[in-house]
């Protein structure tokens, strides 16, 4: 059992015998009203989203999903191929069901499968993830009046906010959880 | 490889709102001196705050860290101090979020008067000369609006806010215990859009330490500055009877017992010094929030050097 004080990004609950994902998470307290708590959910299933508003003193049943180890193995199309770690047995998901989490596979990674009735509805990553970068612009060294990010394209072809310092090439750290540049990596 | 590379990137790109929060803080205080206002302080960690149904104190000891300085001001004025302000830390239990932060800073000011117009002009007065201290002429830019800040600025009533932005009245939405939810959700996200907006006149159950409007005692005399769909400031006409404040303060702890929170004891210094208290007027004003209005910051962790997670 969850309770309002649980709700954050990627939470997973069962509403009317459904699983859904936190997506946003907003806490809310207007002048000297109560403390609210303010979501968008989707729909693991249909991907339909939802807006919510939570009280202090709600609770919630947790996702009842099954995990099952799986690997990455390769990306075709938009279908993504995964082996499941025990069975060996290979399964496809579709780009749309794997949502964000696609910014963030790279081959051979393992991963959480979330099965919901014997069916793939999404995966869950670990919080951090390390992704080379492959295109940048140069940094002028020196040049301190730009304390600032930049954009940088890593090799899943997504796009973040880093700082001015990363080269192309490098290798940085990403938190899967918001998808923001959390360091650089020492190699 | 050069020059060694900050470790703590999030911290040092923020340099910039800090040298400007800095900037706004010692205006603040070179407006309210100006005024002729007496600068204050009173102690963070108190024997018990006010009793409020929805502010949770933060234990210290067997005392609390004070919610806000509330009490310890309102002492100050009934010992005949006529304008005082304090800027200072506060901490509340549990508020998390995009404009909380369980340890704020909290700008209170109070002057002896009873017309909340005295107020709102003060309002005006010190977040212009604030905008005006890092170079904002006449307008703000945030969450890509222009938010102008030409006097005069736009006023509501309350329940003049829920028939034009809510689909159900003021008093529906109290009877059906949904004025939080609308008012989050429905009204705030319209209120100083345009210009600053200050929505006034609550319902009576909703101003806890505010005086009671003498033509209508439905309604306390209290409002709310919003800018940008933020609210920032809540201003009282302050409560000075002693027994309408008690009975009000056990009304908090019955809520408190219903919503199976821990009851608090009364602030009894304060009530019995309140009967000489002057008809005071108050504001506290999120200064954190103030801030990141004016910067554009899209949370209130831009513009500190530290949020709790970073500790």
């Amino acid at each position: 059992m969850y309770t309002v004080s649980d709700l954050r990004k990627g939470l997973k609950i069962t509403i009317d015998d459904e699983p859904y994902i936190v997506i946003a998470f907003d806490f809310l307290k207007p002048g000297k009203g109560q403390a609210l708590y303010r979501t968008k959910l989707r729909n693991m299933i249909t991907g339909l989203i939802i807006d919510r508003t939570y009280r202090p003193g709600d609770t919630f049943e947790p996702a009842s999903l099954e995990e099952r180890d799986m690997q990455f193995l390769y990306k075709e199309g938009d279908q993504y191929h995964f082996m499941d770690n025990q069975t060996f047995e290979q399964m496809v998901i579709q780009e749309e069901t794997l949502a964000d989490a696609k910014n963030f596979l790279t081959e051979n990674m393992n991963v959480k499968v979330l099965m919901f009735r014997d069916r793939p509805i999404g995966v869950d990553l670990p919080n951090f993830v390390n992704l080379r970068v492959i295109k940048t612009e140069m940094w002028v060294k020196g040049d301190t009046s730009k304390a600032d990010y930049k954009p940088a394209t890593v090799e899943t072809g997504y796009v973040l906010r880093v700082p001015p310092f990363i080269e192309e090439g490098e290798l940085i750290t990403i938190d899967t959880r918001t998808g923001e540049y959390s360091t650089r990596v020492k190699e | 490889m050069g020059s060694p590379v900050i470790k703590n990137w999030a911290l040092a790109r923020r340099r910039n709102n800090l040298e400007k929060r800095a900037t706004i803080i010692q205006t603040i205080r070179k407006f309210f001196i100006d005024q002729g206002y007496l600068e204050i302080e009173t102690p963070h960690r108190i024997p018990t705050p006010a009793p409020d149904s929805y502010i949770d104190a933060m234990a210290c000891g067997d005392w609390f860290l004070h919610p806000s300085p509330e009490i310890c001001m309102k002492r100050i004025l009934a010992a005949g101090y006529e304008k005082i302000f304090q800027l200072c830390r506060c901490w509340r239990e549990g508020e998390r979020g995009r404009l909380h932060s369980p340890e704020f800073t909290l700008l209170e000011w109070y002057r002896a008067g009873e017309d909340y117009q005295t107020l709102m002009d003060e309002c005006e007065e010190l977040i212009q000369t604030v905008a005006r201290s890092i170079g904002l002429e006449g307008r703000i830019h945030f969450e890509n609006r222009e938010i102008e800040l030409i006097r005069p600025w736009e006023k509501i009533a309350v329940r003049s806010a829920f028939d034009r932005y809510a689909h159900l009245s003021m008093e529906e939405a109290l009877s059906k215990n949904l004025f939080d939810e609308v008012m989050v959700n429905e009204i705030e996200p319209s209120l100083g859009i345009k210009k600053p907006t200050f929505l006034y006149d609550y319902p009576a159950e909703r101003g806890a330490m505010a005086r009671l409007k003498r033509e209508d005692p439905s309604l306390a005399e209290r409002f709310e500055l919003y800018i940008g769909g933020i609210e920032l400031a809540n201003a009282f006409v302050e409560l000075i009877d002693a027994e309408e404040q008690r009975s009000r303060f056990h009304q908090e702890n019955a809520n408190r017992r219903s919503l199976n929170k821990p009851l608090y004891p009364l602030p009894e210094k304060l009530l019995e010094e309140m009967n000489t208290m002057p008809p005071s007027l108050g504001v506290a004003l999120g200064v954190d929030r103030l801030v990141m209005v004016l910067l554009g910051a899209s949370s209130i962790d831009e513009v500190v050097a530290f949020n709790p997670e970073e500790l």
